[in-house]
């Protein structure tokens, strides 16, 4: 005779599970309003996931810090808290890109949005837990709904990118499924405290060290291509091309965001068990990823993959401040994308802007630097924010990634990492190049005169988002103060 | 008004941001204007300036990043104010000389920006302050350059650019790591330099980080053989471009071996004098040479300008008060002067389209007002006595003849060197026979220009006659400095050549 299972409604602690039920319960409100009526326009979806959106946010702000939930499968620590803030204020800042002057294909389904807001939900998912096989589940979740998202840009090449993608985060899921079924067999368990206890305990077991390298080699494998690092980076160029030019620049921050918080629990843990063979694996990765990003980013002919390699380049910057594993190189993850965030984000819309529906400019690229010749002539403020973006990019005081890269520096440094901030250093200064290509692009040579070069496709509220992006990255110095406080205190609340 | 620095730094931002709104037309009214009022400002801030006072003077102080240890700290002393000054001054002359007319109003709004930046590096006293109006200032040089430049003026200011933001990467790497060892000995973050001041560090770490400052700061300078943009950077600016990055970016570099590595790194300042010697006198014999070898007339000047940045080096590293007093005095001497002469040079370029030596030849017969002025600061530049170059370059060469009196006797073969080739210039345009027929065309300077350079000229011949206004305040703070850094000297070999030559003075 089984014993009945009793469980209280006070232990499931329910409220951890709010955000994304927030979330879940948003995209089939929206599922529901166009069964309803399906002449709704797209202002309405976006305005509604926008609100969404905040509810989101304010739920996952009125969270207490280190609590669990949900048969403690849920873990709400201080990263997890300021990863789903970030993840909600990226996507608030994306979603009304969709109400541009022209009409794109994919914003006129209200799926987009709905499949919009399932993918945030998994996301969140991944990082409010450490549970493996719930961080499987929103990596598939929020996965499945970005591939799908890519595709609806329509076009040849979206498609590509789409099951480009696809497989690639098949290839990575089975890595990950195969790292963590090695770590179950190892340790019985799949939530990372308890494999961290017990792996602790067998740590000078002989002929264990294999199995544990075992496990760390495929779940590093899984999240270098979640993290498109060297040289498993290569889908993620293709990739960016092919998705719109908003989506590439959410791309290149809201996913891998939620992949260094799974990043920083399971490798935060192999390095704190003394295994520094994951330390100087990330390390090398890192070295090569913003190394090699860097120099395939100097010869790209389109600026969207320019764009593509440098924010690679970025992710490897930060890769290294997470092989540091101390509280400071922790921080410096969350502040440099939380700068970087209003940047790239900025920068990728500023390519919307200059979306065509026809490639007026070349047959292969929509965005290739001979498009942005002369952008002063034509547009002067536009060439000015772009110019501010690039220069914030490559990391020009007092422009806001200047401040994160310092911080990863000052990490770097504190930890003893003297020549990997040398590396980063040089590195800098090689991108500075191909963000100075455009700036000479748009300031110093002339429009190409038989185009007839026209930007049409913007709009009151895209001028918005491209004028906060704009503010957030010139008066970074005002607010670095707090965000590092506020970021520093909650990672250290949460004990990394 | 005790917040007048921050006034001088933000005052031309704020009129370059507001100069967007001013008409194309009444832009460089404007720009003079603005220009003017910012060195009023200065002089300003030179009359309220307690003379006997040798620490920093008119210091601002708001935390902006505590937690990392950035402040808004600003300050000046002797060494800082007068470059202050003479950056005002050089700013407010190339803007009035300037005969720039296409796109008018966005040099203007350019050259404030740039103002803001050069002024800014040269009051910051927080590391991290100190390097954001360094990097700063070269998207706007980078612009003028790359805009109103010449045919391969994108490479030059692509080369220019990249070139400094390297060097300057490892230098913040060396800032970042003094702040961390500053964390560790005392738990606080400070960027702010007086903190690190009192930083006792040991040699090898004195060693490192000098090396670091050293890339940083020699690019810019730019020491020999780091200095192969400069060529293209001169050749390729506008001239208001070239006066701009002589007279004032150029400053930096050796500015900061002032601020930063001469009182934070005494003992390996100290270790660090031959191979510096040497490098100096390469660059003031080889950049020589190369001057005379040039057919173009700017050229001639850009490099002669690298030969006498060589004085400068020397005379930081004599560590003696005569050294380091002249060599800042020369840097004001050769911003005027240096500044003066690609100003001299573009206003032939504008009325001959031309900048070959060979194109011209008896300009004085034409052209007397500017031959006279031509000839005043050719002698200034090659130093001689009662004009402003002399002074710097003797005090310099005197200081460092208690170092070493063999490299000594070499660098002052610069003024010999330069005498040659300067006075080729002279001789090939503006004596011979005048027998180019576009040349006879040519007209004397106007009124504009003329007004531009008689301000230059009367301070090269006052401050030539009588520098002591000047040399005042700069020899009172770098006494101060100097024995601020004996005492925190480690190393007795150190010691000794730090006090050897205070010893000296005080014989005098």
């Amino acid at each position: 005779m089984l014993e009945p299972i009793n469980v209280s409604l006070e232990s499931l602690n329910l409220i951890t599970l709010a955000p994304m039920l927030i979330a879940i319960a948003g995209g089939l409100i929206i599922l529901i309003l166009d069964l309803i009526n399906e002449k709704l326009d797209k202002s309405l979806y976006v305005m509604l996931t926008v609100l969404i959106l905040f509810i989101d946010f304010g739920s996952v702000l009125g969270l207490n810090v280190n609590e669990r939930g949900f048969f403690d499968v849920m873990l709400i620590d201080g990263i997890s808290i300021i990863s789903q803030l970030m993840i909600i204020g990226a996507s608030m800042i994306f979603i009304p890109l969709a109400l541009t002057s022209r009409r794109f294909h994919e914003y006129s389904y209200p799926e987009f949005f709905a499949l919009f807001l399932f993918m945030i939900a998994g996301f969140q998912f991944m990082v409010a837990t450490d549970n493996l096989i719930l961080i499987f589940v929103g990596i598939e979740t929020a996965s499945l709904a970005l591939y799908t998202l890519i595709a609806l840009h329509n076009r040849a090449n979206s498609y590509e990118a789409a099951v480009k993608y696809f497989t690639m985060g098949a290839l990575a899921a089975a890595f990950f499924a195969m790292g963590s079924a090695i770590v179950y067999a190892l340790t019985g368990s799949i939530e990372l405290y308890k494999v961290a206890e017990i792996m602790a305990t067998r740590m000078n077991e002989p002929g264990l060290m294999i199995a544990i390298f075992g496990s760390s080699v495929f779940l590093l494998v899984a999240f270098a291509f979640k993290l498109s690092l060297f040289p498993f980076h290569t889908w993620a160029p293709d990739v960016y091309e092919g998705a719109s030019a908003p989506l590439a620049g959410y791309m290149s921050v809201v996913p891998k965001i939620a992949a260094f918080v799974v990043s920083i629990r399971i490798f935060g843990m192999y390095i704190d068990l003394g295994v520094e063979w994951v330390r100087i694996t990330i390390l090398v990765l890192a070295v090569l990823t913003m190394t090699l990003a860097n120099i395939m980013a100097l010869v790209q002919g389109d600026v969207k993959r320019m764009l593509a390699y440098s924010s690679i380049s970025h992710a490897g910057f930060i890769m290294a401040a997470l092989a540091l594993d101390t509280t400071e190189g922790n921080t410096s993850i969350f502040l440099y994308y939380a700068l970087f965030m209003f940047t790239n984000l900025g920068a990728f819309a500023m390519l919307w802007i200059s979306r065509h529906k026809k490639r007026r400019f070349n047959a292969r690229y929509d965005h290739p630097y001979e498009k942005f010749a002369g952008l002063v002539q034509i547009m002067p403020m536009g060439a000015v924010v772009m110019g501010l973006f690039m220069l914030s990019l490559a990391g020009v005081p007092p422009f806001s990634v200047f401040w994160g890269k310092i911080y990863v520096m000052q990490a770097a440094v504190n930890a003893g990492y003297i020549w990997l901030a040398i590396v980063m250093g040089l590195n800098s200064a090689i991108a500075a190049y191909y963000y100075l290509k455009l700036i000479v692009y748009m300031f110093l040579k002339d429009p190409v005169k038989d185009v007839d070069t026209v930007y049409y496709n913007i709009s009151k509220p895209l001028m918005a988002i491209i004028g906060f992006a704009t503010l957030a990255t010139v008066a970074a110095i005002f607010y670095v103060q707090p965000l590092v406080s506020y970021l520093y205190y909650m990672i250290s609340a949460s004990g990394y | 008004m005790d917040n007048i620095l921050s006034v001088l730094v933000f005052f031309p931002a704020v009129a370059g941001l507001l100069g967007f709104v001013v008409n194309k037309e009444s832009a460089r009214a404007y720009g003079i204007t603005v220009a003017a009022i910012e060195f009023f400002l200065s002089l300003w801030l030179w009359f309220s300036f307690d003379m006997s006072n040798a620490g920093m003077q008119f210091v601002e102080m708001i935390p902006l990043i505590p937690d990392m240890g950035i402040s808004y700290y600003l300050g000046a002393d002797g060494i800082s104010l007068f470059i202050i000054i003479m950056t005002t001054l050089m700013t407010l002359i190339g803007m009035a000389s300037m005969g720039e007319t296409k796109n008018i109003k966005n040099m203007i709004i350019t050259l404030l920006f740039l103002e803001m930046t050069m002024v800014g590096v040269f009051v910051a006293l927080d590391a991290i302050i100190f390097y954001l109006f360094w990097e700063l200032s070269l998207v706007p040089m980078l612009y003028i350059i790359g805009a109103w430049g010449g045919p391969r003026r994108e490479y030059a200011a692509i080369k220019f650019f990249l070139y400094t933001f390297t060097g300057s990467l490892i230098m913040l790497v060396g800032m970042l790591f003094v702040a961390y060892i500053y964390h560790n000995l005392t738990g606080v973050w400070s960027f702010a330099i007086t903190d690190w001041y009192a930083l006792v560090l040991p040699v090898n770490y004195q060693l490192w980080l000098f090396a670091a400052f050293f890339v940083g700061f020699a690019i810019k300078v730019p020491m020999f053989p780091f200095h192969t943009w400069i060529p293209y950077a001169h050749g390729q600016a506008p001239t208001i471009g070239s006066v701009i990055l002589a007279a004032v970016l150029l400053k930096m570099g050796t500015y900061g071996f002032v601020r930063f590595s001469l009182p934070m790194f005494p003992d390996a300042s100290v270790m660090a004098i031959t191979p510096i010697a040497v490098l100096s006198l390469i660059m003031v014999i080889y950049t020589a040479m190369i001057a005379y070898a040039q057919k173009d007339m700017k050229q001639v000047i850009a490099y002669s300008s690298v030969s006498h940045m060589g004085i400068i080096m020397l005379g930081l590293f004599a560590m003696n008060a005569e050294g380091l007093s002249g060599s800042i005095f020369q840097m004001l001497s050769h911003g005027i002067v240096s500044g003066a002469l690609f100003m001299l040079v573009g206003m032939i370029y504008e009325r001959r389209h031309t900048k070959l030596l060979s194109e011209f030849g008896g300009l004085a017969a034409v052209m007397p007002k500017y031959a006279i002025i031509f000839g005043i600061m050719l002698m200034a530049s090659v130093g001689l006595p009662l004009t402003i170059g002399f002074v710097g370059e003797f005090l310099v060469l005197i200081g460092f003849y208690q170092v070493s009196p063999v490299i000594t006797i070499l660098a002052g073969t610069s003024i010999i060197l330069g005498a040659v080739y300067m006075l080729r210039v002279m001789k090939l345009a503006f004596f011979g026979p005048l027998d180019n027929e576009e040349n006879k065309k040519l007209k004397d300077l106007n009124g504009r220009e003329t007004w531009s350079l008689i301000p230059l000229v009367a301070i090269v011949i006052w401050l030539g006659v009588y520098p002591k206004p000047v040399l005042g305040p700069i020899d009172n703070s770098v006494k101060a400095m100097l024995s601020f850094m004996d005492e925190k000297a480690i190393t007795q070999e150190a010691k000794d050549m730090i006090r050897v030559s205070k010893s000296s003075k005080e014989a005098k």
